[in-house]
């Protein structure tokens, strides 16, 4: 499914290099729950970016699909995201402008769905994470779980083979981070692809793999006993 | 990943897209900031529209006085080379029978020159008490019924079809009403006024008559001329011939000019003497500066629209500026980058055509109507506002193309930029 050779992100600052991934090479099968985890600074999210293709590396190369994502357009990386990839941002990343139910239309629009086609498809989503009574309300008529839901509603709503999850827990309360888990728990005994970075060891603990970064590089790649 | 869809494909995608995000931006943005961008739009509207309009209009007013109050709808008159139409007789035949007749003026006219005080024995070197200018010889109820002439009495009264020993004449002569210094210029000194004796001489012949009625309007042939029955200007410039100078036609409401003209030509007029619509009557210079002030408020309209094309591409920017993490999201989450600035453009074209909508209803239903029912009193015309549905037409497709360029490009440049760093905010 996700194969990476030889990943590197390096930004600079003047002279100095900061490798915040350094040459890292791993591949993720389909169906599996992988959790990124590390201390801060440890280049995770940054690893998360370039894996769903927000950022370009600046060496190596991400296949997605026996696809070379690295070698693809603006364009074509935008295209992937819609088909292929769900995100989920750390503080949501919801459109306020949107109510629920057109955050998540939004991208089925994009795919082409006719306007009837993708509300009902997003009220499917929108019942999966269990939100559908609040689908007509703006994001600041919702709580933090309840808009970290709609954003995981968006990406599942498409379909995507992959989804990216950026400490989707950060900013919500024990309560409602289980819920949150027990979502991506469930989407995955579906057998959706889940990639999460997280630095809670009791949240990483559920995925079927953990990926330990430090200073950019993997220090441990092993399957969850 | 599916496979690429076409060009059509992608086009009606992204005007979807674009339209489900503006229709809603809008449906939730501030009222007040949306309102004072309509707003904004709507003056430009009437500033491209109606300021060219009333400079075009201030000229126009004039011409159509002209056409009133001088020329009629068509006029006939000698050839440059010719003192007097020929055959005129015979061309008021076919005048009469035109088609769409609503009145018709046979017209004598001379260059003449009338003095006051004639009796009086001038001091050396002390300038006579006249002035000269085109006398005409009219019938006065037939002349009335062509421009109406009795309407522009400011003093005494309009000629009887008896008064013999009457004239009229033109405000421009009389110091009272023209306070013009120019070099040159020669008016009657204050005592002449009405019930004056004033010497009338065309072509050496001269005749007394009695100041009648002023006549002041802002038409030039009318303030400057002077007026008496054809029957005495035929006499005094010895007429006996009958051949005229000028017949103005005045057609009935909905008579189409160019059709009337097109008839005495082809009944052969045009042999006799020059035939043309009033707005072919027009003195160049007055043309000229109808298409100078055209241009200038074309020059004018053109300020407005670039001033509008900035608000527009100000407001867009700063919206789509602050908006930088919206879009990068939109982005983020696989929304084709055109799709969002069709959403831009869409939500600008959407400020101007309520503006013009706006606008083009307090242009037709309100400022046209009451400017043609209180034409600006300027001093040379009664201005009123020209604004054709074609010309407005034009003029609102001009502001939506500046719009859309305006909503183009700063989405342009603030999509452009680097979808991680618009999300993160960096």
């Amino acid at each position: 499914m996700i194969k990476i050779n030889n990943l590197s992100k390096i930004f600079k600052s003047g002279d100095a290099e900061i490798r915040a991934v350094d040459d890292v090479s791993f591949s993720i099968p389909e169906g599996q729950f992988v959790a990124i985890t590390g201390r801060s600074g440890s280049g995770k999210s940054t690893l998360l970016y370039q894996l769903g293709l927000l950022d370009r590396p600046t060496h190596g190369e991400i296949f997605i699909d026996n696809l070379n994502a690295t070698e693809l357009s603006d364009n074509d990386q935008t295209r992937m995201r819609l088909h292929a990839l769900g995100y989920i941002f750390q503080d949501y990343a919801i459109l306020p402008s949107l109510t629920a139910l057109e955050n998540v239309m939004v991208p089925l629009l994009m795919q082409g769905l006719e306007e009837r086609d993708a509300k009902e498809k997003s009220i499917r989503a929108l019942t999966r994470v269990d939100l559908a009574d609040r689908m007509n309300n703006l994001p600041s008529q919702l709580s933090g779980g309840q808009q970290q839901r709609v954003s995981i509603a968006r990406a599942i709503g498409h379909d995507p083979k992959i989804i990216f999850a950026d400490e989707p827990t950060a900013n919500l309360d024990s309560e409602t981070s289980k819920t949150v888990l027990d979502a991506f728990l469930e989407l995955n005994r579906e057998g959706q692809t889940i990639v999460m970075v997280t630095h809670e060891p009791e949240y990483s603990a559920l995925a079927h793999r953990i990926i330990e970064l430090r200073d950019g590089k993997v220090v441990s790649d092993e399957m969850n006993k | 990943m599916p496979k690429k869809q076409g060009i059509f494909e992608k086009l009606k995608i992204d005007l979807r897209v674009g339209f489900f995000l503006a229709k809603r931006e809008l449906q939730r943005a501030n009222k007040w900031t949306t309102s004072l961008i309509v707003f904004v739009m709507l003056l430009t509207f009437l500033n491209l529209v109606v300021v060219s309009g009333i400079l075009v209009g201030l000229i126009q007013g004039s011409l159509d006085q002209n056409k009133k109050f001088s020329s009629g709808d068509v006029i006939v008159s000698s050839f440059l080379n010719r003192d007097k139409i020929d055959n005129s007789q015979e061309v008021i035949k076919i005048v009469e029978n035109l088609p769409g007749l609503r009145a018709y003026s046979a017209r004598y006219t001379a260059g003449g020159s009338l003095q006051a005080g004639y009796r009086d024995v001038l001091l050396k070197d002390e300038k006579p008490n006249s002035v000269a200018g085109q006398v005409s010889g009219i019938d006065p109820i037939k002349e009335d019924g062509v421009t109406n002439l009795s309407s522009l009495i400011v003093e005494g009264s309009y000629l009887e079809p008896t008064d013999t020993e009457s004239i009229v004449v033109g405000s421009f002569w009389f110091r009272k009403y023209n306070k013009n210094e120019f070099p040159g210029l020669t008016t009657f000194s204050e005592d002449v006024g009405l019930g004056s004796r004033l010497l009338l001489t065309i072509n050496g012949q001269s005749k007394e008559y009695t100041l009648k009625g002023i006549l002041k309007s802002k038409v030039n042939e009318v303030d400057g001329g002077m007026f008496i029955l054809d029957s005495e200007f035929r006499k005094l410039a010895g007429r006996s011939d009958y051949n005229l100078n000028q017949i103005a036609i005045a057609l009935l409401p909905g008579t189409d000019a160019k059709v009337a003209k097109s008839a005495l030509v082809a009944s052969g007029v045009d042999e006799n003497g020059r035939v043309q619509t009033s707005e072919e009557a027009i003195p160049q210079f007055l043309d000229q500066i109808k298409t100078t002030f055209s241009l200038l408020g074309n020059a004018i309209s053109a300020i407005g629209l670039v001033v509008a094309a900035i608000t527009i591409f100000i407001v867009i920017f700063v919206n789509a500026i602050t908006r930088r993490r919206y879009i990068g999201i939109l982005k983020g989450i696989g929304i084709a980058p055109r799709a969002i600035v069709v959403s831009y453009i869409l939500q600008s074209l959407l400020y101007a055509l309520i503006g013009a909508i706006v606008g083009s209803i307090l242009v037709f239903a309100f400022l046209k109507p009451f400017f043609d029912a209180n034409p600006i009193n300027f001093p040379f015309s009664d201005g009123i506002l020209v604004a054709t549905v074609s010309g407005t037409s034009v003029r609102v497709a001009i502001l939506l193309l500046a719009t859309v360029i305006a909503g183009y490009i700063p989405a342009r440049i603030v999509i452009k930029q680097n979808t991680l760093s618009a999300i993160l905010g960096r």
